[in-house]
């Protein structure tokens, strides 16, 4: 049996943030708190942000998934602390191209995101690394 | 029943998924379709398409025959009374919807009780749900107990004579539970009450006698019998059916129309409105043929010796979590597990790259998923076409998952 293909998709840093979520909880005085599921498959993410001055200066994530889902998560938050709410969303649509298989070309700081390149070649996948991703989008514009 | 040969039937099962040969256990999903039921499917596009109950032309004959012969296939398969009580549907979820939009709605008022179990399938939850909320009835689930079975006792204390309508499935899509409908249906009738069965994981695996049973109404799906998707059935008592309306109005289920107003056709077609499911019928009928000639007996003994053989093959594995019965005798042909610290999803991947199929989710049964206390599960499921080498490499994968997964920890 070959792992080839699926080293592709679960990196070592993936392990790692699935391992050692970063950020993971909730903020008890947040701005934002967005609940979000995938229907289909159960996975279930609470985010909750702190924006100051356009600014998230805090992002922390609870619930429950896969891998990939709960790791996305754990990078998402990682990347956008201390980024304006204008980046974050930007960091959310080369998120959404890099699943496409994209090509990207961004000043923004990606952080670990990177290693999530590899779920576009696993279509059945890409649900699970969005999640938290969608989550972040759909508080910052019904907050605007 | 000689495996060898059936594989051969299914075209679909030989080949290679992610290079490694396909070993397709989702058949609780959707089973595979075998030459008989694609080339019923072909010949009747190729030879003989065509409207049926209209037209005095030559094909519309041909394919009124093919449609009309397909309901008296299904009748024969349930042992139902009458081709009257066979109402073709796109599928289980059509048809207990049928059943909670007309009877449900007309025969149940506030302060009636729908009783359900905590093992259905969102499609024999909703509708009633919905039913309740429209009517102020209240919707009472009859508990589990530890092994994930129900028992009899718990659905005498739970059916009232206030209750008009119990609707329980014959097996558990992710229990693999076979309930003792039966009984149930006595009890439901003691309590005036009427029985809706799901059939969709049942009636493909096991020898289904409506009569025997004294069910009032069974749904079913085409595509999990080996039939092509979008054809269903719903099979009523003929004493309920008139006394229903129809949901869907439109061509087909008329009888005479004037302006304001019209009449029904009579049974079973008043149910069908607009052009049936054709070609869907024919393909259920050649399923039928195909399945009742291996015979559901044997076919039931084969998935129960895959059953027991998974069973005992996957209880070994390190960190195994193993949900509803361990006792076989209990089981239907379906297997769904947990493994420690790995998330299902993540299984299913891992498997799906030595080409085996399982499913991974909450299988549509969020409420048996919280009485689970898991948020998603992984299922293996059987039918007559796999073997025990298919259950061989699913343990492999499995323990190769296991492994993978602590090595990249």
């Amino acid at each position: 049996m070959s792992f080839k293909n699926l080293d592709t998709l679960y990196r070592q840093v993936i392990m790692d943030h699935y391992k050692n979520p970063r950020n993971k909880g909730v903020i008890e005085d947040s701005d934002l708190s967005i609940n979000m599921n995938n229907p289909t498959c159960g996975d279930r993410i609470q985010l909750s942000l702190k924006i100051e001055d356009g600014i998230v200066v805090d992002a922390k994530h609870e619930g429950e998934g896969c891998s990939i889902s709960m790791s996305s998560a754990s990078m998402m938050t990682q990347a956008i602390i201390g980024k304006k709410v204008e980046e974050a969303l930007e960091l959310a649509k080369i998120f959404s191209e890099m699943m496409l298989g994209k090509e990207i070309d961004s000043d923004l700081d990606l952080g670990d995101i990177e290693a999530l390149s590899g779920v576009c070649k696993f279509p059945a996948r890409i649900k699970c690394a969005t999640l938290a991703w969608k989550a972040m989008e759909k508080g910052i514009r019904e907050a605007k | 029943m000689n495996i060898k040969e059936i594989r051969s039937y299914f075209p679909i099962l030989d080949q290679e998924v992610n290079g490694q040969p396909l070993v397709y256990l989702d058949s609780a999903a959707t089973s595979q379709k075998p030459v008989q039921v694609i080339e019923a499917l072909n010949k009747y596009y190729r030879e003989y398409n065509s409207n049926v109950h209209r037209g005095v032309h030559t094909l519309g004959t041909r394919a009124t025959d093919g449609y009309e012969g397909a309901r008296e296939k299904v009748r024969k398969f349930i042992n139902a009374k009458s081709t009257k009580e066979i109402i073709f549907t796109k599928g289980t979820t059509e048809s207990i919807n049928t059943v909670a939009s007309s009877y449900g709605r007309a025969n149940v008022k506030e302060g009636d009780e729908i009783v359900i179990t905590y093992m259905e399938h969102h499609s024999n939850i909703i509708p009633w749900q919905q039913v309740a909320i429209h009517t102020g009835a209240t919707l009472k689930y009859i508990p589990l107990q530890e092994d994930g079975t129900i028992s009899l006792d718990d659905v005498k204390k739970t059916i009232t004579k206030n209750t008009k309508i119990v609707a329980v499935t014959l097996v558990s899509n992710v229990l693999g539970v076979v309930n003792p409908v039966k009984e149930i249906a006595k009890i439901a009738h003691e309590n005036g009450a009427v029985i809706v069965v799901d059939g969709a994981q049942g009636v493909p695996h096991l020898k289904v006698d409506v009569q025997d049973l004294d069910c009032d109404f069974l749904a079913f799906s085409g595509h999990k019998m080996c039939g092509p998707t979008g054809i269903g059935v719903l099979y009523g008592k003929k004493s309920l059916l008139e006394n229903m309306e129809p949901v869907q109005f439109g061509g087909e289920m008329i009888d005479f129309v004037n302006l304001y107003d019209s009449t029904w056709k009579e049974l079973p077609w008043k149910f069908e409105g607009g052009t049936p499911i054709i070609a869907g019928a024919i393909g259920l009928g050649a399923a039928i043929d195909f399945l009742e000639e291996i015979g559901l007996d044997a076919i039931a003994e084969h998935e129960h010796k895959l059953a027991a053989y998974a069973l005992e093959k996957m209880k070994d594995i390190n960190g195994m979590t193993i949900y509803g019965p361990h006792d076989p005798s209990k089981r239907a042909g379906l297997v769904t597990f947990n493994l420690d610290d790995v998330h299902p999803h993540d299984v299913a991947t891992v498997l799906d790259a030595e080409g085996i199929a399982v499913r991974a989710g909450h299988h549509c049964a969020q409420p048996l998923m919280k009485w689970l206390k898991a948020s998603a599960t992984a299922r293996a499921s059987f039918y007559l076409y796999n073997n025990e080498e298919d259950i061989d490499k699913l343990v492999e994968g499995l323990i190769k998952t296991k492994e993978y997964f602590s090595d990249v920890f």
